[in-house]
């Protein structure tokens, strides 16, 4: 092997690692905080890149109407739970927040889809939408079990999933689609070809674990979230609203899900179900990352990049082979250092 | 234990349900597939449901058995008789393998190792040649009986539900044995378990294979029924749906499994054929309503539907009481036993900074009743974490009877008649009283897994059940034998959990905060009942914050302050140390 063709390997494996990376971490702070095991993560994925590539191609995308739809159902459920003390302004937030949102949301993207909007616009578009979507959908599918165990939880999240799916084949079609770059232009260093959407990809990873380190250190709600997570009742006995807080863990993991396809939508051609091995492969991140440490995870996520980009280009059949089977001697290790502290589940 | 006739009645149903005169043959293929789910579900039930391990991967364990069958009766010609038990060899020692790998796993890591074993595992076997790749292999013969080949999907039906059926007697069997109570134990933390003798890893291995051979069974049964075999039914997505059907059915319960199967095979196949005349259009329609429902009935029944039925019987006859005539044999107590039993030396215990234990030495004597006190902190129930060997300890030595016993892991401390109960109470709640204190006698008992599927246990576990009966009377709660654990006030919990330690049969006897949550009647029962222990024989050592309770109890106090021993004596002596008083009130004004 000579040296570019490594090179070129280890830069596209980067690429794809910090992919990885930004759903790995998402994945964690979902799990962390609300202990659901966020399998529809990949559907943030697709939905965010196909939003944006039907918006960028001049196509109304069918997930805006997901958006009200599911915002009515998140009123309906709102009001069901608050039927003996229904407060005006309570009312008046929840339909606010559920309902004349993502209807304004569905006028605007009716109003731009039929006029091919600029770059930005369709991004705009395409992470609000996906970020109701997250928020509306804990609301209904998964706030209801906050307090079940994490199979129960682990379960409802694959027929999210599941449905997701499906939605995701009525709205795109099973046909592939590319969005435009968000960056267009390159450069070259040497032998190596820097694209402005790879340059793209560092910088806002980068800038997400920074934003993702300083929200979690410095914040209130930041530092709410971390409680939350250590212990539930706790948290709630010190006044902070769990609630408030899944509904933040699943509004940063769709935008960090719709953020990432739009990202590499421009890269690959993406599929209806294309998000669901994205999405385990941020999983095989986050595993070696131990579900709990962001630095971690984020590094596992360059690992599984550039093991995947060389076995892509030695043993291309047996690529998710190796990338899967990368877990196991991680495990091996894990269940030999394992600790001998009691854990109580319920 | 319950009535066979449900099963019974069950089993004739199904045996008469081909007979029907105008039964659809779709029906049957119906059946056919619930059968081969509900075996892969009945594994996760004992996996997840009652072992607390949850797997993603039994999918490639259906995967294992069912190309174990293809390759060797194509490719070698085998008959399918004799590659059922290699498919089943083949299943277990796989999982073997991958359970060595995944089952020490905590928590959440182990269904997302298994998830990517799953996915692994489903690539290879699209990729391998000698799997036929994505093709797979076809031309597999069917099964036959002497000239009768099961052709069609009516003929195997039997041999499908014969396996279901004994699967579910064997399955049920060893969840009613001391092996099950050890597998029921596990989902609630292993140092309850291991305190009693139970080998954890070794527990979850079981069921890990037990699982894996009903994968593999259903895997062969499945490439026999379709005669063809290909990757897309042992992919990741089949290893999640399986896991669904048992939480669906009710992870925990045996015919949860084969409920769960029959609801989701049934509405899939309802979806399938029904909702494009409903809504006609492109996608699959099918899958959103599916996953739509699969929520929907999470919120309404999150335990799943199979306890939610059974809430409408009748409650179920109470278990007899056994038959507390029958004696396990006692351990054997030499006479010339040394005095001393329990010797701590110096034992030193650090977490990083932290000294937690600080060089405490103290001994028990035989026949005596000994206080471990001290403030909040002061590292007692370390202390005793340290002597039961669920935790090293940094230095010292700790001997019993002479014997240094440094490091040994708790199944050999209980083993040397060293038992105990816990600050915290550790049973299993939705286990009955009984159950748990027999948990207790684990290490009297001989009977493996397999001797308890085939129900050749039973002598055994009689004697099991009586001591445990035994035990239950002695401490005076023989009304609540049959009661499930977690229904009990936490004082009467703790009494069950002295139960369960007089099970060991022990020379020593720790018990962490017994008397709190008791009121006072029950405390002057339990500090009788520990002293009519002493005087049997046994020695005891507690930790109390109940000064009232100790010193009108023990025979000698030993005072940690700090991690330290300020102070040892009796009663009267400690009661006047000035550093006791300053411990525990401060300094004297």
């Amino acid at each position: 092997m000579n040296t570019t063709i490594m090179l070129f390997l280890v830069q596209d494996g980067i690429t794809n690692g910090a992919i990885y990376a930004l759903l790995g971490l998402a994945l964690v702070l979902v799990f962390a905080v609300t202990r659901v095991i966020l399998i529809p993560q990949g559907e943030f994925v697709t939905y965010g890149a196909l939003t944006y590539a039907s918006l960028a191609a001049g196509q109304m995308p069918g997930t805006a109407k997901l958006a009200l739809a599911l915002g009515i159902g998140a009123f309906a459920f709102d009001l069901f739970v608050a039927r003996k003390a229904l407060h005006g302004r309570l009312v008046v937030r929840s339909l606010l927040t559920n309902v004349v949102l993502p209807a304004i949301v569905l006028a605007l993207t009716v109003y731009f889809a039929a006029q091919k909007p600029p770059v930005a616009v369709s991004i705009a578009l395409s992470l609000v939408i996906v970020a109701m979507i997250g928020v509306y959908l804990y609301r209904i599918a998964f706030q209801p079990l906050a307090h079940t165990s994490v199979l129960v939880l682990l379960i409802a999240s694959v027929g999210v999933h599941l449905a997701l799916q499906g939605l995701g084949l009525l709205f795109f079609g099973a046909e592939g689609q590319r969005g435009p770059a968000v960056l267009s232009g390159a450069f070259t260093a040497g032998a190596l070809r820097f694209t402005g959407q790879s340059l793209t990809v560092y910088g806002i990873t980068i800038a997400f674990i920074v934003g993702l380190w300083l929200f979690f250190g410095l914040t209130l709600y930041g530092k709410a979230l971390r409680a939350t997570a250590v212990n539930r009742l706790g948290a709630r006995l010190a006044g902070i609203r769990t609630t408030l807080s899944g509904q933040i863990a699943f509004l940063l993991a769709s935008v960090i899900g719709a953020l990432s396809g739009i990202m590499i939508v421009p890269i690959t051609t993406l599929y209806y179900d294309s998000g669901f091995l994205i999405g385990l492969k941020g999983f095989v991140a986050a595993i070696i990352g131990g579900l709990v440490s962001y630095p971690l995870t984020a590094v596992a996520a360059l690992v599984v990049g550039i093991v995947e980009a060389f076995s892509s280009f030695y043993a291309s059949n047996y690529k998710e082979v190796i990338v899967f089977m990368l877990l196991i001697p991680v495990l091996l290790l894990r269940s030999l250092a394992a600790p001998a502290v009691e854990e109580e589940k319920d | 234990m319950q009535s066979r006739l449900p099963i019974i009645i069950f089993a004739a149903v199904m045996a008469a349900i081909p007979f029907v005169p105008g039964m659809p043959p779709f029906w049957i293929v119906l059946l056919d597939n619930i059968g081969l789910a509900a075996l892969v579900a009945m594994g996760l039930v004992l996996l997840t449901g009652v072992g607390g391990l949850t797997s993603f991967g039994q999918a490639a364990f259906v995967g294992f058995g069912a190309y174990t069958t293809a390759v060797l009766t194509t490719s070698y010609g085998l008959s399918p008789w004799l590659t059922l038990p290699l498919s089943l060899v083949v299943s277990g020692s796989l999982a073997v393998l991958l359970g060595l790998v995944t089952v020490r796993l905590s928590g959440h890591y182990l269904p997302l190792g298994t998830l990517a074993w799953g996915l692994g595992l489903f690539y290879l076997f699209s990729k391998l040649e000698f799997l036929g790749r994505n093709d797979g292999i076809s031309a597999i013969p069917p099964l036959s009986i002497g000239t009768f080949k099961m052709l069609s999907p009516g003929s195997i039906y039997y041999a499908i539900w014969v396996a279901v059926i004994v699967s579910a007697l064997l399955t049920m069997n060893l969840l009613d044995s001391r092996t099950g109570r050890a597998i029921r134990a596990l989902r609630r933390g292993h140092v309850a378990a291991e305190a009693f003798g139970v080998h954890t890893p070794r527990a979850k291995l079981l069921v890990f294979i037990h699982a894996a051979v009903l994968a593999g069974l259903s895997g062969w049964l499945y490439a026999h029924l379709q005669r063809a075999v290909n990757p897309t039914p042992f992919g990741a997505q089949a290893g999640i749906e399986y896991l669904f059907i048992a939480v669906v059915g009710g992870a925990g319960y045996v015919w949860g499994g084969v409920l769960g199967a029959a609801i989701v095979v049934v509405l899939k196949e309802v979806l399938q054929s029904y909702l494009p005349l409903i809504l006609p259009g492109s996608g699959q329609v099918e899958t959103i309503v599916f996953g739509i429902m699969l929520v929907a009935l999470l919120q309404l029944a999150p335990g799943g539907l199979w306890p939610w039925l059974i809430s409408f019987l009748p409650e179920a006859t109470r278990g007899k009481k056994p038959d507390t005539s029958l004696k396990l044999e006692q351990r054997t107590r030499s006479p010339g036993q040394s005095s001393i039993l329990l010797q701590v030396e110096k034992a030193r215990k650090q977490f990083g900074g932290v000294v937690a234990v600080n060089n405490v030495s103290f001994d028990v004597q035989a026949r005596e009743i000994v206080a471990l006190i001290g403030p909040n902190g002061a590292g007692k129930s370390t202390t005793f974490n340290l002597i039961t060997g669920v935790l090293s300890a940094t230095s010292g030595s700790i001997s019993v009877l002479g014997k240094k016993v440094d490091n040994a892991p708790p199944q050999e401390i209980v083993k040397l008649g060293i038992s105990r109960t816990f600050q915290h109470v550790k049973l299993v709640p939705d286990m009955t009283v009984l159950e748990n204190v027999a948990i207790g006698a684990h290490l009297r008992g001989h009977s493996g897994p397999i001797s308890s599927m085939l129900r050749l246990d039973r002598a055994d576990e009689a004697k099991l059940l009586a001591e445990a009966a035994r035990q239950i009377e002695r401490v005076g709660l023989a009304d609540q034998m049959h009661q499930l654990a977690g229904s009990l006030s936490l004082g009467q919990q703790r009494i069950v959990e002295i139960a369960r330690a007089l099970c060991v049969d022990p020379m020593l006897l720790l018990l962490d905060e017994p008397a709190a949550g008791l009121r006072h009647m029950e405390k002057q029962q339990l500090a009788k009942l520990l002293r009519d222990l002493r005087d049997g024989g046994m020695s005891v050592l507690l930790v109390e914050h109940d000064m009232g309770f100790v010193m009108n109890l023990a025979d000698r106090i030993v005072v940690l302050d700090f991690g330290t021993k300020i102070a040892e004596g009796t009663p009267a002596t400690i009661k006047t140390n000035p550093e006791v008083i300053k411990a525990y009130l401060g300094v004297a004004a």
